[in-house]
């Protein structure tokens, strides 16, 4: 846990980011296996920190970005692992000691068990919606949210959760959609007694009690996995996640259409919503970073990229409550990593706009050599080796390509060499390739 | 009335729109007119989009215009309506094991408005109804969708499938959808790679031989 010191209120947010980057370093409450693995972690975690700074460190930091992956190497069907906490982390160690990376790239968190038991409907996975042997778990889009509520979500954001969203995305839950609101159970405790002894809850209770004896399960083999990667050297670079203010409703709440049709009949409802989320992401984020001891959040970004708004549609919706997200963020001392799949070669000069070296962002499709020119001149940059690479060609044309990127995006610091997205399926050797083309070519 | 028509449904401009559906409607206009008009207006919105005009909020909200001004007109429709001409058949199909279907409608859109009889066969769609489809409905165009990187398998299964059942020759197969490029294209045996919805309907055009 970070604690801050008593001066943290005057501090620039390099100081502050200074003080978490130690910190993570530092390896808070991490028993090595061995002198080598504690070097190996303070090296590594060093080497990410200076690219995220955009300072020059030995050589150009590179993160296999794992996904799904480590049940492919291992021969095991994705769907057992879902099921089975301990084969997760059996599994998952497994990669860390047959792969070199500068970092772990986490855990499956995907409690199947539990989503079952609790009637989710927000997810399809193996078995659950996809074929058996598929090697992915897909979220549900949907209109969880109806045009009318985002007054009750900013108002009343438990009522809102409690009778509309976890009836509609979670089966279980779906007896309190006929309750009237909690508002007029104020003084009459009885009348909150007898909803939950009525019979139609007791499903409900029954799935939480099922589900609760199945998740501690999933949080000690996420953490024996996590904590067993950092013993062997292998630090997790990132300390929590956040998404934008436009996607909380463009992909949770709303979905595509809902939100679609928002943008032209209520816009105004949808700029108020993103202020209401604003400050709460920007918490979240900063008590994931100080539980989890790492400065880095990770931000996977959506419906902003280049195939689905216009720039004058990103003017409006995307950009500026999540560029306040940004800035929020780092003056915390936090180092927000958005992740743009897709493309962004159209957001470019948005994203410059930034205070140097305070933002590290990931790029999908996105063209690098135009991004290096741009954005890269004040953020650090990562990513776009694509896993349609790393999974159908051979070795030597991943490294190949690894290569290039290397040329292209590593001159004066500030890149890490990682995938444009997670690699589910992945050839061995390619991977391999990925970490010799790092240590091959990106010597500074 | 039936130019302004067009116009205002390309510019999207749904009160204005829904009142001119119900006038032209109580002024007994033909409603297939209204319809064919309709058409018209979103012809317009598919070449705004290709044109980068316009992006997925116009698309998808157009969608949702012709949905209200067709459910207006319908009370009022007698006997069939005459089918508008095609050019050829295209099926398409997010493959086994992927849920997504965003760009999967895009393609399908901008190929209706360009006038194809589209046959979309939905997500996660298993390989052998993806080979019984083409077997019955003879489509000589296929379009796979899928967005995550199992898919890449899927897509390779379903071409091997239907050279197995012999229908490769003559079948043109373009792929498309998240981390879809030309290397996939080649692992799986497909014929070209879409980078979006305009590169499929050129595609296809290129493919039936049209303009």
């Amino acid at each position: 846990m970070f604690t801050r010191p008593d001066n943290w209120k005057d501090l620039t947010w390099q100081q502050k980011r200074e003080l978490r980057l130690n910190h993570w370093i530092s390896a808070p409450g991490i028993e090595f296996v061995s002198k080598e693995a504690a070097e190996g972690y303070k090296a590594r975690a060093t080497r990410l920190s200076k690219a995220a700074k955009m300072e020059i460190p030995d050589r150009v930091p590179c993160m296999i970005p794992t996904g799904w992956y480590p049940a492919k190497n291992a021969g095991v069907p994705l769907k057992k692992v879902m099921y089975d906490p301990k084969l997760m982390k059996k599994v998952w160690l497994k990669f860390v000691d047959e792969y070199d990376s500068d970092s772990f790239d986490g855990t499956l968190f995907f409690q199947a068990r539990v989503n079952e038991l609790m009637e989710v409907r927000t997810m399809k996975w193996p078995g659950h919606g996809l074929p058996d042997n598929a090697h992915s778990y897909q979220y549900v889009e949907g209109v969880y949210m109806q045009a009318d509520e985002y007054d009750l979500f900013m108002k009343d954001p438990f009522d809102f959760q409690l009778r509309k969203l976890l009836p509609r995305t979670t089966g279980v839950f779906e007896p309190f959609k006929d309750e009237r609101s909690f508002a007029s159970y104020q003084g009459l405790p009885q009348r909150l007694m007898a909803m939950c002894l009525n019979p139609k809850f007791q499903k409900l209770f029954k799935a939480i009690n099922e589900a609760s004896k199945e998740l501690p399960a999933w949080g000690k083999a996420t953490a024996e996995t996590t904590m067993g990667a950092a013993a062997r050297g292998f630090p997790v670079f990132r300390g929590g996640l956040a998404v934008a203010p436009f996607d909380v409703f463009a992909d949770n709440l709303r979905g595509t259409q809902g939100i679609v049709m928002d943008m032209f009949r209520q816009p105004d409802k949808i700029h108020e919503a993103m202020e209401f989320v604003l400050p709460q992401l920007v918490d979240g984020a900063v008590a994931m970073a100080d539980a989890a001891d790492c400065p880095v959040i990770m931000m996977p970004l959506h419906k902003g990229d280049d195939t689905f708004m216009s720039d004058k549609q990103f003017e409006v919706f995307y950009w500026p409550t999540f560029k306040r997200e940004l800035l929020m963020m780092v003056e915390e001392g936090l180092i927000p990593y958005p992740v743009a799949e897709g493309a962004y070669n159209r957001r470019l000069e948005y994203i410059s706009n930034m205070p140097k070296g305070a933002v590290a962002w990931m790029f999908d499709q996105t063209n690098m050599a135009n991004a290096k020119k741009t954005v890269g001149k004040v953020s650090c940059i990562a990513g776009n080796v694509p896993v349609s690479i790393a999974y159908t060609k051979t070795a030597a044309e991943m490294k190949e390509y690894c290569r290039k990127l290397i040329e292209t995006c590593a001159p004066g610091g500030g890149y890490i060499l990682t995938g444009g997205s997670t690699y589910d399926m992945a050839q061995p050797e390619n991977l391999r390739a990925m970490m010799e083309a790092a240590k091959e070519y990106g010597k500074y | 009335m039936s130019g302004d028509f067009i116009n205002l449904l390309a510019d999207l401009k749904e009160e204005e729109v829904l009142k001119l559906t119900k006038e032209r409607l109580d002024a007994k206009e033909d409603p297939l007119k209204i319809l064919d008009d309709a058409r018209e207006g979103m012809s317009i919105v598919g070449k705004r989009f290709a044109g980068g005009e316009y992006f997925l909020p116009e698309l998808v909200f157009s969608g949702e215009l012709l949905a209200q001004v067709t459910n207006l007109v319908k009370p009022h429709l007698t006997g069939e309506g005459v089918q508008q001409k095609k050019i050829g058949k295209v099926i398409i199909a997010t493959v086994a094991g992927d849920i997504h279907d965003i760009g999967l409608n895009i393609v399908d859109f901008m190929l209706d408005v360009n006038g194809f009889e589209v046959t979309n066969m939905g997500v996660d769609v298993p390989v052998e109804k993806i080979v019984k489809a083409v077997k019955e409905i003879k489509a000589p165009v296929l379009g796979l969708s899928g967005f995550l990187t199992p898919a890449f398998d899927a897509m390779k299964e379903t071409v091997e499938a239907l050279e197995k059942e012999g229908l490769r020759k003559g079948l043109k197969i373009m792929i498309g959808g998240g981390q879809m490029d030309d290397e996939v294209c080649k692992y799986a045996k497909a014929d070209a790679y879409g980078k979006d919805a305009m590169a499929a309907v050129a595609l296809t055009k290129k493919w039936y031989g049209v303009e």
